[in-house]
């Protein structure tokens, strides 16, 4: 069997990005991750897009394919919430391995921040992940879907607001290091606590910004012309779409889909070095980073306090400021934490470079209200 | 699909919350279909919950997605065991915490009838 590796990575800055749409985002992304991997639009046979709430297309990657300039062999877009961004890389890499693909470009991005309608708009939309007859009746939304199982889940493991404020400040220092980010100036775990109440236990600063911006993977058989970084085991699981259907509110399918990616390469979440965890809400990455093993239960916060998630700590995490300070663009913003990871195993990280070898890299998106799983390991070879 | 969403809506006015029972499998689903998700029956009785159940997560919502939520911030969303087994999502009293006992009523909103969950007034 062939084998998958990244041959290049390419993004826009993250933020508001006026006169921007989503096919301008995902060019100007796809030119980069091209013009990093050095390949001409002509040796892309696979192209894997997401979906823009902000450009409702019924064939987006055909869209993007006309418009970029592809004609790619094999081409289709995926619908999976945030879990997409990691899902569409996974299939890249089941495309390669399978030898129906030689080189794979993956790219999603939109202004949804901008477009009009804004904010406002992008909130009602994704509140439609709620059940639309026993869910979304009741003025539910995506903050409030995650405040419902933040409360259930710190009632049950004994965590504060202050631990889950934790998260967010890290996010924070970290998107001070890169220029792309949208959200850099510092907070402290006072500033997350001060912090408007949006869905109880959920402050602002527990959420999420809505940004404009777009990421591109290029995934490839090539060895030779790959960055060193290979995509050696994916896993997914998927146990319910709405919250009022989740079989547990505390095993989500993220160690379900993280197991699977670990058992295909001979390694274990103990040996990750660096890692990408999806980080829409601060209780997002705190469950997945407890369901799949990277902490104990309800110990996440502890070792954030540590300094155990800092560049400098044993598993540096989201080092580009993930979803909570980079930004979130939907399905963009997924893939902006394998692209960080990418560029720390590879030594591309510029001045927020982990000044070590980084073997071993892990990156999980999750989708709809921890419904959809998509785990992805990476090795340096 | 509709003529039960109708039919539980039509029950929710009547003050009653349905739900699904099969009868192969004695599998009880809040989300009305017509098939049992666990087996697949197709031999089920419709039924009402007794109202009795105990809150498993709990958020006061201060931002609303649509106009009218927005006059009715801050408003509180529950997710409830109810004593049948199934979890149902229903607005709350805004001091509720997860563990506590509840029981259910339904209160306008629009020409709908919503569930609602308020502290049981019986001691248990």
């Amino acid at each position: 069997m062939k084998q998958a590796w990244i041959a290049g990575v390419g993004d826009t800055p993250f933020g508001r990005l006026e006169g921007r749409d989503s096919l301008d985002l995902m060019s100007q992304a796809a030119a980069a991750a091209l013009a990093d991997g050095g390949f001409e639009r002509g040796e892309i046979d696979g192209l894997l897009t997401g979906y823009s709430t902000a450009m409702p297309h019924l064939m987006l990657a055909t869209l993007f394919a006309e418009h970029f300039g592809l004609s790619p062999r094999y081409c289709h877009a995926i619908q999976l919430g945030g879990a997409t961004g990691c899902a569409l890389v996974m299939l890249a890499k089941l495309l390669v391995e399978s030898g129906q693909c030689r080189n794979v470009l993956v790219v999603a991005g939109e202004n949804r921040l901008t477009n009009p309608g804004g904010r406002d708009s992008a909130i009602q939309t994704l509140a439609q992940v709620g059940h639309a007859e026993f869910e979304v009746p009741f003025g539910a939304t995506i903050p409030g879907y995650y405040g419902l199982l933040a409360s259930a889940y710190m009632g049950a493991y004994d965590i504060s607001e202050e631990d889950l404020a934790e998260m967010a400040v890290l996010m924070r220092r970290n998107a001070g290091r890169h220029p792309g980010a949208q959200l850099r100036d510092p907070i402290t775990v006072a500033d997350v606590m001060a912090s408007r109440p949006i869905a109880s236990p959920l402050k602002l600063m527990d959420c999420c910004p809505i940004s404009d911006g777009g990421v591109a993977v290029l995934v490839t058989a090539d060895e030779g012309r790959a960055k060193g970084v290979r995509l050696a085991g994916a896993g997914q699981a998927h146990t319910h779409q709405h919250i009022s259907a989740a079989p547990s509110l505390d095993a989500f399918g993220g160690a379900t889909a993280a197991q699977q990616a670990f058992e295909q390469t001979g390694l274990s979440v103990s040996e990750v070095q660096v890692a990408g965890v999806y980080d829409s809400f601060t209780i997002t990455v705190t469950i997945l980073l407890e369901e799949i093993g990277f902490a104990a239960r309800g110990q996440a916060a502890a070792l954030a306090r540590q300094g155990h998630f800092e560049p400098d700590g044993p598993l540096p995490l989201n080092t580009h400021g993930g979803l909570l300070s980079f930004g979130h663009s939907g399905v963009a913003g997924g893939m902006a934490h394998l692209v960080e990871v990418v560029r720390q195993m590879s030594g591309g990280a510029g001045e927020r470079q982990i000044d070590r070898p980084l073997d071993v890299g892990f990156v999980h998106g999750d989708g709809g209200v921890l419904s959809s799983h998509v785990s992805l390991v990476l090795t340096r070879e | 699909m509709q003529e039960l969403i109708e039919r539980h809506r039509q029950d929710a006015a009547e003050g009653k919350l349905a739900y699904e029972s099969c009868r192969a499998c004695d599998h009880h689903q809040a989300f009305v279909r017509g098939f049992c998700s666990r087996c697949g029956s197709e031999d089920l009785e419709w039924k009402t919950a007794a109202g009795g159940g105990r809150v498993a997560a709990h958020s006061v919502l201060h931002r609303a997605p649509t106009p009218d939520y927005r006059e009715k911030v801050p408003y509180a969303i529950a997710l409830v065991d109810l004593d049948e087994g199934m979890r149902v999502m229903g607005h709350a009293g805004l001091d509720l915490k997860p563990g506590e006992r509840v029981s259910l009523s339904f209160a306008p909103h629009g020409e709908r009838s919503l569930l609602r969950f308020d502290r049981s007034s019986r001691e248990e």
